[in-house]
């Protein structure tokens, strides 16, 4: 009886073992939703071009496909559950909008990898993944309180939720850190993308004295603005150099294809687990756009000397003192802010010479 | 030979009821010639494109779910519509029907009284009848033209939408994220079918079309707005007040367009966000004109806008197709339905060219 049984057991796992090796031949179906449609530039642009790194890296192991501009409503919840359904394996909501969706539609397909950008609830097969973009701001902002004239810096920004404050204090951070005279201005335009208000934004700052100006929108507006009047720029998302080449400095660039490749490799090993990912520039998350020819020799060793600190976690954006404009001390001195803060950031840094929307 | 149009003696019936099945067909035509033009197997993108979303229980179900804001905004509409009261705004009321309706909701977060979702439908009809309110008190008092003010409203109403999630009424433990509370199970309108995301909501837009073939075609009031619409005078001469036609085509409007608005929030979306409609106030006109203004058309046209949705997705995923495809086929859809109702009203004639 017991041999039997145990012959049966070891045929049973040889059949098993058989079958997830054909299963393992095939390709691997990994499936993306966009917010937005991919265009030439910005946030969904950047998940397209670590998509098509990703294939490329994995050729003939994955196949990928794609859902562009899905609205953050109701009808994200079918896309994605389409996606599963079709056999993808691993799934990845790239905006914020999709994180409910998501964990709905997670419990009904236990065997696939649900990753989602830039939320904040973990399932079994849920994970999160983010990027720390503050710390690329903080190098722009070491440019820009280099180089500027006016000592005033313009910021275009869609809402004042944490990840946008973070980028705004980082840069206000860093320009202070090499120019206390420095002076950040925000301008709010309530949209994550409108290339109208955001353009008519960066005049605005430009005509106040911002001799320097960046964005936290998705279109190229503020960059091609800053160069049609001549005034240096810092672009975000994707590194914008082709709408502003005499102007654009520099720019914090989301690279989401190495993280894409490991992915899906830890899924292929068995290796996944669900966790929030938050990585930086030591981890290849983000990257500074290539410095323009007009940044002085100095400042580009300085930045890149900077970076280099990052990277090795001597240096971080928020190192105390951190000072938030009421004169409130947020982060005390020899200390570096948490990343329960981080994700909780709710108020502007001493040098941020506009006022925060009241909620 | 040359093709003329001649001015028919009396609109035809007939085209009438044959002018949107032309549009379809049309449409049809054409969106295989545009999937070979784009290098795909035309009867693979027709597959796809128009088969593929209704292959499943799953999917069906997802068909009414999509069709029902469509056929709540649109039969609403209609009413007014017929009436010649352009209501353009039925987006701006079907958020602030969201709105109140999510309001009663977040209020009364502990409640599990059964009158809990009939009191967020009613602030959800509400909603949307004050809303449409201030165009037709502009219209009756300044003679303000509705079709401008209602749709300037609908930007008021996002950015009202906006300012509530991301101020007041942002959930204190969402990380400062754009959104309230998700809704408690019994502020949540009951699925139709385990396992599929239809509820109730779609049983509301068939009341909703009956009550308004009832009114249309049997109630003394809904005779008056059609003669309003299509004698202006003789409705004036027979002494019938253009104010309450204007009035009661605005608030129908409005009130079914809140229903919509509470139904997805109560319904797939399950909280207050900014994204609660993707255009549903706008694309119930194509729907409401395609069904002819009529309750049993606009079923029909309902859902078949609702499949140029989810065509889309499929056509995306599956075809390599861009989003903007769904668009291309709804602006073609319009542009041929206004173009076949040329024969309503025209006979088309071959003839020789006289001297």
């Amino acid at each position: 009886m017991n041999t039997r049984k145990s012959v049966a057991t070891i045929l049973g796992g040889a059949v098993l073992l058989a079958a997830t090796s054909l299963l393992a031949q095939a390709p691997v179906k990994v499936g993306f939703v966009y917010v937005s449609p991919i265009g030439d530039a910005g946030w969904t642009y950047q998940h397209d071009l670590g998509r098509k790194q990703m294939e490329a890296a994995l050729s003939g192991k994955v196949t990928t496909q794609f859902v562009e501009n899905v609205p953050e409503g109701a009808d994200a919840e079918r896309v994605i559950r389409e996606m599963a359904q079709s056999g993808c394996k691993v799934v990845f909501t790239t905006s914020f909008g999709y994180m409910n969706p998501t964990l709905k539609v997670a419990p009904t397909y236990p065997n696939t990898v649900f990753m989602h950008a830039t939320g904040y609830k973990t399932a079994v097969n849920v994970g999160q993944y983010n990027a720390r973009f503050y710390e690329g701001r903080y190098l722009n902002g070491v440019i820009a309180g280099k180089m500027t004239k006016s000592n005033i810096a313009g910021y275009v920004a869609a809402f004042p939720i944490p990840e946008v404050l973070q980028g705004i204090n980082a840069f206000t951070q860093g320009m202070k850190s090499v120019n206390p005279k420095a002076e950040v201005r925000v301008i709010w335009v309530n949209s994550w993308f409108d290339p109208g208000k955001e353009r008519e934004a960066a005049l605005t700052l430009i005509s106040q004295g911002a001799d320097m100006v960046t964005h936290h929108t998705d279109s190229t507006a503020v960059v091609q603005a800053a160069e049609e009047k001549g005034v240096y720029s810092f672009s975000y998302h994707s590194d914008m150099s082709k709408y502003g080449p005499k102007t654009q400095l520099s720019g914090t660039t989301h690279i989401w294809g190495e993280f894409y490749i490991k992915t899906i490799k830890d899924v292929m090993a068995g290796t996944w687990k669900p966790t929030s990912i938050w990585g930086g520039i030591k981890d290849g998350m983000i990257k500074i756009a290539p410095m323009n020819a007009a940044v002085p020799k100095d400042v580009k060793a300085l930045v890149t000397k900077l970076e280099g600190e990052i990277r090795s976690g001597k240096r971080h954006p928020f190192v105390g003192p951190v000072v938030d404009q009421d004169g409130k001390t947020r982060v005390p001195a020899g200390q570096v802010m948490k990343d329960e803060e981080l994700t909780k950031m709710d108020y502007y840094v001493q040098g941020v010479d506009s006022k925060l929307p009241k909620s | 030979m040359w093709l003329k149009f001649e001015a028919r003696t009396e609109p035809s019936l007939l085209m009438r009821y044959l002018s949107p099945v032309l549009a379809v067909f049309l449409m049809l035509i054409c969106g295989l010639v545009l999937f070979s033009v784009l290098g795909k197997n035309p009867m693979e993108g027709f597959k796809v494109f128009f088969l593929n979303p209704v292959k499943d229980t799953y999917g069906m179900a997802e068909l009414l779910l999509k069709a029902t804001p469509l056929m709540l905004c649109a039969v609403g509409l209609s009413v007014g519509f017929r009436a010649n009261i352009w209501n353009i705004g039925a987006e701006g009321q079907l958020l602030i029907g969201a709105l109140a309706g999510g309001w009663v909701a977040l209020h009364f977060e502990h409640s599990t009284s059964p009158l809990l979702l009939p009191a967020m439908i009613l602030a959800g009809a509400l909603g949307g009848m004050l809303w449409a309110a201030i165009p037709a008190f502009l219209r009756t008092r300044f003679n303000a033209n509705e079709i401008l003010t209602s749709l300037m409203l609908v930007y008021i109403a996002q950015l009202v939408v906006s300012w509530l999630v991301h101020g007041p009424w942002k959930d204190p433990d969402g990380f400062n994220f754009p959104q309230t509370k998700q809704f408690q199970v019994h502020a949540m309108l009951p699925l139709l079918k385990a396992g599929t995301r239809l509820n109730a909501a779609f049983l509301v837009g068939i009341g909703g079309l009956v009550v308004g073939w009832v009114f249309m075609n049997r109630s003394f009031l809904g005779y008056q707005m059609k003669v309003a619409g299509q004698a202006e005078n003789a409705s004036r001469y027979a002494g019938f007040s253009a104010k309450r036609t204007v009035w009661f085509g605005m608030l129908a409007g409005g009130c079914m367009a809140g229903i919509a608005g509470l139904a997805e929030v109560a319904g797939p979306i399950g909280q207050l966000t900014e994204h609660i409609s993707p255009g549903y106030g706008f694309a119930a006109m194509i729907v409401a004109f395609l069904g002819r203004l009529n309750p049993i058309g606009i079923f029909f046209s309902s859902l078949l806008m609702a499949l140029l949705y989810l065509g889309g997705e499929q056509a995306q995923q599956y075809l390599n197709l861009p989003s903007s495809i769904s668009n291309v086929f709804q602006g073609m859809l319009l542009f041929f339905l206004l173009g076949s109702d040329v024969f309503v009203y025209f006979r088309p004639r071959f003839a020789r060219r006289n001297k």
